[in-house]
């Protein structure tokens, strides 16, 4: 297509989905652990519109996922964002290891 | 190597440079930055790829909409500014080894696959065909998904007046 | 042949009996339960002797019409087994099959009449009617009369169901029954502790043996292929494949049948207090005496010897190896019975050790016979004795009873000069006493007599322990005999009016008046007993029971019986001497014996070798040892299962930490194992 094979867009979005892995893994900070999942699904949205172009150049199904991920995206960051909210009121802090009722 | 592919290849380093940027620098504010730029490149990435609708999309819902909204949760939660606590350094060895782990087994499946590309004519993907595409009810058509996103939509943000919301306290 | 089945009701009613009166005898019928178990007994015993009747006179119990054909062929091997000449053959009245193993193997339950088997169910029933009636007066004013009577039934009913079994197995559970019966009614008064160690110790040692006659039932069994006594007998017999068989096999040198037959015996010698399974006999007679009547003298201690009757063609025939242990038992617990008895001074131990050394005389008088015609002479004397001795000897302990009853006490110390006050028990037990010691015309005579010229005939060294003890007997019984009726007691304490209550040595001061001899219902068992004993001796047994069912003519040899008569008359004048008036002279003697009289009072030290052996080498030895692995292996294996358990959940449940980014890792990396595990490992 354009002189890049597709296995190299894959490398990208690969490499993208597990750097927000990561940041899920090590961030302390519930809003940070948010924005490493936002990293999360812009991967697998590169993937969508990657494999449209490349292998299914006369559908459009891709493009219609990745719209409706961004969508969905959306609606659950505010939905976190609330709920972060909720938590800093109880516990006055976004520290997510401050946050371990759920213990045994 | 074409122009094309050196932009390509900017892109995707400014893409990972700044993710990885994003996920372990101490600052939050400029963690959020980091994550703006990446979703930035993310776009250019689309434009490159011409999907320009896409790119479009990306720009206005996410890095106008949502770092926004981070960002301004980052104020209200007043921990701008201050510096962040570092995870222990064995869950951050730990985690880098699961990571690159996982990624080399995912990249050896990819690696090895073979992609074989349809052939058939390309349909250009401009706004008239998404919509075309999207809305109707015939012919692969995406209407109910579509209908369905606006009531979860609705459904998220009263959810998220709800969990929010501070209830005064009575006799004030 | 006549339908026999209404057999089944002597057994059924005094069965029937227990239960009622064991339901609703303590609250509801309380002093009417005499009369209901009195009745249901009669009605049995009325039954028995008309099967008896019909069985021994009809014609059809016999092969062929003419009696006088007899065949008295020594029989070998299973063919000649089923002979059918002028013999009383064995008849099956009822029959159901119970508990099926295979085929041929099983365990069945029904009435089989034969010879002996008719002769017990008269004793059984007939004695225990004797033993009902004399517990009206005896156990009258007792709280738990309903009880008591409902216990006596079990027992009858126990040792009935054991008599007319025709299966090994019928026996062993019947023989079980009888076990518990006895224990029951030994520990009647449960709240001395006396009586109820005597009551644990009997079932102890007997079931102790019962271990052995269970194996000995196994080893039999299953080399026969059967439970079934006929069968079985046939199939052991020398000539068959299953003899060849069981005699091969051998285990440490002696051969399985040999094994089995000895077991089997042990099982017996232990119901029967054969030595040195002898020891609870004596401690028995906490009970109740007519509960000692009926059980330890004339019954449940007989069913060892009866056991062997019914095996003995297999210890006559196949395995004589086992019938000289039976013999030199018997000779030697009688011998043995027989000293011990001189030195006791209960009255109820005298007659315990007694009739452990009458039950030596069936033993080794088993022992001594052959198989078929003349040489089963000491099969049909052993039977008779055992006819005879329950006649006399429950007629003992019944006088016996009469006498406590007025004594309040066992004593011989206690008692003395009783002859005018108890003139009917008096002359009853006279009579008992001369039946034991042999002296013609009462029955002991005929029956002893048969047994020592069977002894004779086949083993001197055993006719002359059974000599020696038929003169010790006669010894030791007259001297219970005079020192009850005849020594006059003490004048501080002389008791001769009918008015003042008695007190003796120790007895305690009754707060009722003086009931002189008992009741009339006590009296009338004595008297009709009185009568068996003397008129016993003229049935003509050898014509019924023998060794092969075919009649065997008897006769008296007069020469032969001066030998034990004279001996028996030399006793009694001894016991006279010593002990008709009352004289220094019997404490003189035991002083001249000195140590070995003093051990024959304490029964030869056996009893405390017992405990010695258990308490010392059996509870420290294995039982201490089981009961540390028991708490600390087997408690320990469990405890350590649930620290072990407790242990590791403490450990995992650090996984629950509550910590979102721990929860994240763990789905990372079960999603990754999963991707693996589907990529590469399915196929």
């Amino acid at each position: 297509m354009n002189g890049i094979p597709l296995s190299h867009i894959l490398f990208l979005s690969t490499a993208l989905f597990f750097i927000g892995t990561y940041g899920l893994f090590t961030r302390r900070n519930t809003i940070t652990m948010l924005m490493s999942i936002e990293l999360i699904l812009n991967s697998v949205n590169i993937n969508f519109v990657a494999f449209n172009k490349y292998l299914y150049p006369d559908k459009l199904e891709g493009v219609f996922f990745t719209l409706f991920i961004i969508t969905i995206a959306a609606a659950e960051a505010a939905v976190a964002i609330a709920i972060i909210i909720n938590l800093y009121r109880s516990h006055h802090s976004i520290d997510v290891e401050d946050t371990g009722e759920m213990k045994y | 190597m074409s122009a094309s592919a050196i932009v390509f290849y900017c892109l995707a380093a400014f893409i990972l440079g700044t993710g990885l940027l994003a996920v372990t620098t101490g600052k939050i504010f400029r963690s959020a930055i980091w994550l703006l730029f990446s979703l930035t490149g993310i776009a250019g990435l689309y434009f490159w790829l011409q999907m320009e609708f896409i790119a479009a999309v990306q720009i206005i819902v996410y890095v106008g909409g949502i770092v926004v909204l981070i960002i301004f949760s980052l104020f209200l939660t007043q921990a701008s500014g201050k510096e962040m606590l570092r995870p222990a350094p064995g869950r951050v060895v730990f985690s880098a080894l699961a990571v690159v782990a996982g990624f080399a087994l995912t990249f050896l499946l990819i690696h090895q696959h073979i992609f074989l590309p349809v052939a058939k004519p390309a349909l250009e993907a401009s706004v008239s065909n998404i919509g075309l595409q999207m809305l109707s009810t015939t012919e692969h058509g995406y209407l109910l998904p579509f209908e369905l996103a606006s009531m979860l939509l609705l459904a998220a943000m009263i959810g998220c007046i709800v969990i929010a919301i501070k209830i005064k306290p009575a006799g004030k | 042949m006549s339908n026999y089945s209404y057999t089944a009701w002597i057994l059924l009613l005094p069965l029937a009996s227990f239960v009622i009166l064991g339901l609703f005898g303590r609250r509801y019928i309380r002093t009417a339960s005499g009369i209901i178990g009195t009745l249901a007994m009669l009605a049995s015993t009325i039954l028995s002797f008309y099967a008896a009747y019909s069985y021994f006179s009809s014609g059809s119990a016999i092969g062929s019409a003419v009696l006088s054909t007899a065949h008295p062929a020594i029989l070998t091997g299973p063919a000649a087994f089923s002979a059918t000449h002028g013999a009383y053959q064995s008849i099956t009245a009822l029959h159901y099959v119970w508990l099926p193993f295979s085929t041929g193997m099983s365990i069945d339950m029904g009435v089989i009449l034969d010879p002996i088997s008719v002769m017990m169910i008269v004793i059984v029933s007939f004695v225990s009617l004797m033993v009902h009636i004399f517990s009206l007066g005896y156990m009258k004013g007792e709280p738990r009369f309903g009880t008591y009577y409902a216990f006596l039934s079990l027992f009858t009913f126990s040792m009935l169901g054991l008599v007319v079994s025709g299966n090994i197995f019928q026996t062993y559970m019947f023989w079980e029954g009888v076990g518990v019966s006895s224990y029951l009614l030994i520990g009647f008064y449960f709240d001395k502790p006396s009586a109820v160690a005597a009551a644990k110790k009997a079932f102890i040692v007997t079931r102790f043996a019962d271990l052995g006659f269970l194996v000995g039932i196994l080893i039999l069994s299953f080399y026969a292929g059967t439970l079934d006594f006929s069968t079985l007998i046939a199939r052991l017999l020398p000539g068959s494949p299953y003899f060849a068989h069981i005699t091969t096999a051998s285990f440490l040198g002696i051969s399985v049948l040999t094994w089995g037959l000895t077991l089997v015996f042990i099982g017996g010698a232990g119901k029967s207090a054969m030595f040195p399974l002898h020891i609870w006999l004596p401690d028995a007679m906490e009970g109740p005496t007519p509960v000692s009547a009926l059980i330890h003298a004339a019954t449940m201690v007989v069913a060892g010897v009866y056991l062997v009757a019914r095996l003995f063609p297999l210890f006559a025939l196949s395995d004589p190896g086992a019938l000289q242990v039976v013999t030199w038992t018997g000779a030697f617990s009688a011998l043995l019975a027989a000293v011990i008895a001189c030195t006791q001074t209960d009255i109820k131990r005298v007659l315990a050790f007694s009739t452990m050394s009458q039950i030596g005389y069936m033993m080794f008088a088993l022992g001594v016979s052959g198989y078929g015609g003349e040489s089963g002479l000491g099969y049909m004397a052993s039977m008779f004795h055992l006819f005879t001795h329950a006649f006399f000897k429950s007629l003992l302990f019944l006088g016996a009873g009469a006498i406590i009853h007025l004594v309040h006490s066992n004593e011989i110390s206690d008692m003395g000069g009783l002859r005018k006050l108890m003139p009917v028990t008096h002359v009853c037990f006279l009579i008992a006493c001369l039946a034991i010691a042999g002296i013609p015309p009462f029955s002991g005579f005929f029956s002893k007599e048969e047994i020592l010229t069977a002894a004779w005939h086949s083993n001197k060294g055993v006719y002359t322990i059974g000599l020696l003890v038929s003169g010790l007997t006669a010894f030791y019984m007259f001297r219970l005999y005079f020192s009850i009726f005849w020594k006059k007691p003490v004048p501080s304490t002389a008791a001769h009016t009918t008015s003042s209550s008695p007190t003796g040595h120790g007895a305690p001061t009754s707060d009722h008046a003086a009931h002189g001899e008992g009741t009339l219902t006590m009296k009338v068992p004595l008297i009709i007993l009185a009568a068996c004993t003397v008129l016993a001796g003229f049935v003509p047994f050898s014509k019924w029971v023998t060794s092969d069912g075919a009649p065997l003519a008897t006769h008296i040899d007069i020469v032969f019986s001066i030998a034990p008569v004279m001996l028996a008359l030399i006793g009694i004048g001894v016991a006279a001497a010593l002990y008709q008036k009352e004289s220094g002279r019997p404490e003189k003697i035991a002083g001249v014996f000195g140590g070995f009289y003093r051990a024959a009072y304490r029964k030869f030290y056996i009893d405390e070798l017992y405990l010695f052996v258990t308490k010392k080498i059996i509870f420290n030895g294995i039982g201490r040892p089981a009961a540390w692995i028991d708490k600390n292996i087997v408690d320990g294996l469990m405890n350590g299962v649930a620290s072990v358990t407790a242990k590791i959940s403490a450990a995992i449940k650090g996984f629950q930490s509550g910590k979102i980014q721990n929860y994240t890792l763990y789905f990372f990396a079960g999603i990754a194992g999963l991707a693996v595990l589907f990529i590469y490992l399915w196929k």
